[in-house]
């Protein structure tokens, strides 16, 4: 009979999947977690952090490099991801850690190249993400198509390392806060709502917007280098592409709030007390 | 005039330099101070501008007055233009406010060359003192080394600075004497000189002291204006290779002429920025520093300019028919590196994977290399692609085509069936 794991979408919870795949002597058709429906009968895996543990101290002996793969091909945005890791760990296991020299291998490359796309965002977003300054608290949102907070929040933590800040994953409904002198806290968020721009910072916005136009030369202009250097789907989150009412401070009648939200509610300092925070193992 | 004003004129006086990377810096970031240089090891771009060029510092002058009268310059002293200029004040806000809101990398300085080049000098170290000092600004900067500065100014400029350039300007002297007459070889050459050996110098006090002053961590670069004189390509491949082997520059840049004058000895003012040869020659600046290529292999007096239908290495490997095809299985490095749609990354990834068996040639697309190209170079364990015929005229087509929707000017051409 087969069937499919059920889990709780943690990176925890998966590799106590791999643990009962080994003690029940089963290849499950599919993994699935949260909505996701299966055709298959599922079977639920509860979390043990000690099976997690035992199976990534096994990846880790034979290769760290494996190890890493796995952490971090586990944010990516490969479909049935877990089907390709668990695949992963099979073949080290089986057959050692000499194959993953060979990117073009059957059971690595997909890994590699979702955990290359993975890197790429992440580097992008460096660059692309935006913030606004909301007394004091820097706050931004993105919409990438990984999980790139928990490679993304330790950069912006060195950088910004004297300000509190939040940044705001819309994709994966998910936020990390930095308090200064305190280690950063990954947290599952349902929504921002931020507040529309005080004077100050709707200056700021103007100025960049300009400084923006002003830099390009007419006489080059080139909008396919434009685009494939910066796809547009990063555009939406961008100071830089924003309309006009993205400009006007607080007190203007037509003022509106981040990109695409309705106004209103003020962005939060300190972390909501949502939900469970995610695994420390990945940030 | 308010800050916005002054920040678009100062924008675009400042535009036409083509020199914007934040690459080559590793300060980590320290408490009580903004920000760091450590992802710049790569550079970060933070936008791309409707000219496709990557956004990465605040790139401003700090007045776009000039004493200076270089002919093909938007700031000359003749042009009839609106001038500005920063306060130290004003330019440190901008710097820390775009930078907080991750608008920016860092902030590239220059000026125009108002009353001396030594009292330019002396306002834009003031200016960068206060963004150090008072507003604690760890971040990238990249300030430009005006042409006759005492050394004493330029070595202070170091200590702030992350990198430094002075701009070569025009390729050869004969052009600099025509078209810059105020700027000579020789007040180039000398700062390029200096923070060459103050660089070293300061590396080797950072051996013995850890917290010695760095100066200029990220190196030096320079720009060059290219299609405003007749200089050949050869001749400045040639001038890019002294000065990254005599000088260790970090980077030359190279930047199609805008026409921004009527001048006689300029480009009409019509006449199209020559965007396709300033793309060939950073791609055989690329080949000179990563891929092992002198710039005598890749042109000569006898071809003095690159084929502007494919590129330098297709070209190169075109003329050496006697070289392909290369055995993926067992080809060093060096002669892998030469292979046409073979890059650095594919290289190393070519190396890693034949250690754990031979390779077979529909395995190389995920290794990264770009077949479109390669196929015609490569062959694995002996065999080439299935089903690939193909005569040195038909090669040449293949090659052509494999680029040619990416060119820059490319996309809008016609094509003929009369041509």
């Amino acid at each position: 009979m087969e069937v499919s794991y059920q889990y709780d979408g943690s990176f925890d919870g998966f590799l106590s999947c791999v643990f009962a795949v080994y003690a029940y002597k089963e290849i499950p058709a599919g993994f699935c977690s949260g909505e996701d429906l299966s055709l298959f009968d599922a079977r639920v895996i509860i979390t043990n952090p000690e099976h997690a543990s035992r199976v990534l101290r096994k990846v880790s002996a034979l290769s760290p490099d494996a190890a890493l793969l796995l952490r971090h091909g586990f944010l990516t945005c490969l479909p049935e991801k877990e089907m390709h890791l668990f695949h992963l760990i099979a073949a080290l296991l089986k057959d050692g850690p000499a194959f993953l020299r060979n990117r073009a291998n059957d059971v690595l490359f997909p890994v590699a190249r979702a955990v290359q796309h993975l890197y790429g965002e992440v580097h992008l977003l460096k660059g692309f993400t935006r913030f606004s300054d909301y007394s004091g608290v820097l706050g931004g949102e993105i919409q990438p198509k990984n999980r790139v907070l928990p490679l993304l929040g330790g950069h912006f933590r060195a950088r910004l390392i004297n300000d509190p800040f939040f940044l705001y994953d819309r994709t994966h409904r998910e936020a990390v806060f930095h308090t200064p002198g305190e280690n950063l806290v990954l947290r599952p968020l349902e929504y921002v709502q931020a507040a529309p721009p005080s004077p100050e910072e709707a200056q700021f916005r103007r100025l960049w917007k300009q400084f923006y136009d002003t830099v390009a030369i007419r006489e080059r202009y080139n909008p396919r280098c434009r685009m494939s250097q910066m796809p547009k789907r990063y555009w939406g989150m961008m100071t830089e592409f924003q309309g006009e009412a993205y400009f006007k401070p607080q007190s203007s009648p037509e003022a509106v709030s981040a990109p695409g939200v309705p106004g209103g509610i003020p962005a939060p300092a300190t972390p909501p007390p949502l939900g469970p925070s995610v695994p420390a193992s990945i940030l | 005039m308010d800050v916005l004003e002054k920040l678009t004129v100062l924008t675009g006086a400042a535009k036409y330099d083509a020199a914007c990377t934040s690459s080559g810096g590793n300060r980590p970031s320290k408490k009580g101070l903004l920000g760091n240089t450590s992802t710049a090891a790569a550079g970060c771009c933070h936008s791309f501008s409707a000219d496709g060029r990557c956004v990465t510092l605040l790139k401003v002058l700090l007045t776009n007055r000039c004493i200076y009268d270089c002919k093909y310059c938007v700031n000359r002293r003749s042009n009839d233009t609106r001038r500005a200029a920063f306060t130290p004040q004003e330019l440190a806000e901008l710097t820390v406010g775009f930078y907080r809101r991750n608008y920016i990398e860092g902030l590239f300085l220059s000026s125009g060359v108002f009353r001396s080049p030594d009292y330019t000098t002396e306002l834009m170290i003031r200016t960068l003192t206060l963004l150090r000092e008072e507003y604690r600004f760890n971040g990238y900067i990249h300030a430009k080394t005006i042409p006759g500065t005492s050394p004493e100014l330029v070595e202070r400029l170091g200590f702030l600075a992350d990198r430094l350039s002075v701009n070569i300007e025009l390729p050869s002297e004969a052009g600099l004497r025509t078209l810059a007459p105020d700027k000579t070889k020789t007040a180039i050459l000398t700062p390029m000189r200096q923070i060459q050996d103050r660089n070293r110098q300061s590396r080797e006090e950072l051996v013995k002291f850890r917290h010695a002053p760095r100066f200029a961590p990220a190196g030096q670069s320079t720009q060059m204006i290219i299609g405003a004189t007749p200089d050949s390509d050869f001749h400045i491949l040639r001038l890019s290779e002294a000065l990254y082997s005599r000088y260790r520059l970090k980077r030359v840049f190279y930047s199609a002429y805008v026409p921004v004058a009527e001048h006689a000895l300029l480009p009409a003012r019509d006449s199209k920025p020559p965007l396709l040869r300033e793309h060939r020659l950073y791609q055989a600046d690329w080949l000179l520093r990563f891929y092992g290529f002198r710039a005598q292999e890749l042109l000569d007096e006898a071809h003095p300019d690159f084929d502007a239908r494919v590129d330098p290495k297709c070209s190169w490997a075109l003329a050496h028919p006697e070289f392909f095809p290369v055995e993926v299985n067992t080809a060093d490095r060096e002669t892998l590196l030469r292979v046409p749609g073979v890059g650095v990354t594919s290289v190393r990834r070519i190396l890693a994977a034949r250690r754990s068996g031979p390779l077979r040639i529909e395995n190389l697309g995920r290794l990264g290399v770009v077949m479109k190209r390669a196929q015609y170079f490569l062959t694995a364990s002996g065999k080439m692609a299935d089903g690939l015929r193909f005569t040195p005229e038909s090669l040449l087509r293949g090659l052509i085509s494999a680029e040619r929707a990416g060119l820059p000017g490319m996309e809008m051409e016609q094509l003929s069936l009369f041509s």
